[in-house]
Parts: structure tokens; C-alpha cells; sequence
């Protein structure tokens, strides 16, 4: 299982914070599991439309490209905007 | 190192205990640079009265393990003694106090540098997000390119 995580404008849209996913084999990266939660329909296509959508693999700030696995806490959020 | 400081909380703080803490039973410092951030009734363009209160969302958890690396990398770069940051969560209204960063060092340019780059990589690299109440409603702010040019120029790339 995966941990997933929203934040923000992306929780709103999605109307959860969290949820445990189930990938099949082909999710191997953030931007692979970001498509098959995308590929769900509405809301969830929000995820592939977002604009400069951020992700983090177990708190850590990664891009796209980076590999994800069973176990990991994966989060997905707009451009922060603190300070 | 001792008097160190990453806190993420909702009350304020008192920049003035926080800025004494920085150098408390450490005389070989001899400079302090602290910046404190403050929550504005405007967006950029727009007019008094814009936004009348704020709230912040974080990541608990990542938060504090992103700044704890903000402050390392600080520490990689710069010859400088203590590093306090504060960020405020939750409700707030135009003119509270939302961050302090606080940095001390033997000599004011390590401070100086420091304390800055700490604030540019907390704007790009922490995950906290502010939503606006505005008189049309409530809105998500956007994240500003100029938050991340100013990241860019110390190198290493700001995400």
C-alpha cells in the first residue's frame, strides 16, 4: 500500500486529505501513480491538471520522476506559499 | 547546537525573547540578523482592505524536516553559531506576525547572509499554504516566480 497525502487547494478539490492505494505494478514513479489516481475520473482528474503540481516521497520534496514503492507516504500539493 | 530553534506553532511569538535567545550564554557571537514576516490587508496590486484574514495550512511532519534541511544547508554554506525559525499556523489577521528567522554569527555577514537565504528557501521549500479571506470570498494564494528567482540566485536550485 501507498500512503497518499493532499494538501491545500488540491485537498479542497478532491474533497479528501488522505488515502491507501493499492498501485498495480506499473506505478514505479511519482508521475506514474500520479496518472492512475488521475485516471479515475472526476474529481480525482484534478491531479493531472493541476498546474505545477508539487509532490513529496516520505516528507522529502522530489520531482515527477522520482521512484515510489510499497510503504512510502507520497503527498501531492500546489506551489507552497509560506512565509 | 544549543538554543536552536524550529517551531511551528499557532500563538505568536516575542521577537524581542527570541532574538535574546540567539546569543543567551554564547559571548563569541558577535552579530545577530533576524527578519520577522508580517501578515499584509492587500494582495500585490491590490488595495487596502484585500484580505481580511488569513489562514495557513502545513504538511506536519515534512515541515519541520524541511526546515531542519533549509537550516543545514544554511550551516554548510556559512560560518554562523544559532538559527531560530518560528512559522505561525492557523487564523490570522492582517499585521499578526506569521515568521521569524533569526541567525547569529561571529561577524554581521555570515548573519546577514544566512538569515536571508534561510527565509528564500523557506518560500520555495517549506510546505505551508496561506488561503485568503477577500471580499469576493475566500482564495488560495499563488506562489510568486519572483519567490523563486530569488531561491534560484544562491545556487542549487530552488524548487
Amino acid at each position: 500500500m501507498i500512503q497518499v497525502r493532499y494538501f491545500a487547494s488540491l485537498r479542497e478539490a478532491l474533497g479528501r486529505s488522505s488515502e491507501s492505494v493499492d498501485p498495480p505494478p506499473s506505478v514505479t514513479t511519482v508521475a506514474s501513480l500520479r496518472d492512475h489516481l488521475a485516471a479515475r475520473g472526476e474529481p480525482w482528474n484534478a491531479l493531472g491538471t493541476a498546474r505545477n503540481l508539487r509532490a513529496a516521497v516520505n516528507q522529502d520534496m522530489v520531482g515527477m520522476e522520482a521512484p515510489v514503492a510499497a510503504g512510502d507516504e507520497v503527498a501531492f500539493f500546489p506551489p507552497v506559499t509560506g512565509g | 547546537m544549543t538554543g536552536d530553534l524550529i517551531d511551528i506553532r499557532e500563538a505568536d511569538f516575542d521577537v524581542g525573547a527570541e532574538t535574546a535567545a540567539l546569543t543567551a550564554g554564547d559571548p563569541a557571537a558577535g552579530a545577530v540578523a533576524t527578519f520577522v514576516g508580517l501578515v499584509r490587508d492587500r494582495n500585490d496590486g491590490g488595495g487596502p482592505g484585500g484580505v481580511a484574514a488569513m489562514s495557513l495550512e502545513h504538511y506536519p511532519g515534512m515541515t519541520e524536516k524541511a526546515l531542519a534541511g533549509i537550516v543545514e544547508e544554511a550551516r554548510g554554506r556559512w560560518d554562523i553559531r544559532r538559527v531560530r525559525v518560528i512559522h505561525r499556523v492557523g487564523d490570522l489577521s492582517p499585521g499578526d506576525r506569521i515568521v521569524y528567522v533569526g541567525v547569529s554569527s561571529a561577524h554581521r555577514g555570515e548573519a546577514f547572509a544566512a538569515c536571508e537565504f534561510v527565509m528564500d528557501y523557506l518560500k520555495t521549500r517549506a510546505p505551508f499554504w496561506k488561503k485568503e479571506q477577500t471580499p469576493d470570498g475566500a482564495r488560495w494564494v499563488d506562489a510568486r516566480e519572483s519567490d523563486d528567482q530569488a531561491a534560484e540566485r544562491w545556487g542549487g536550485g530552488g524548487r
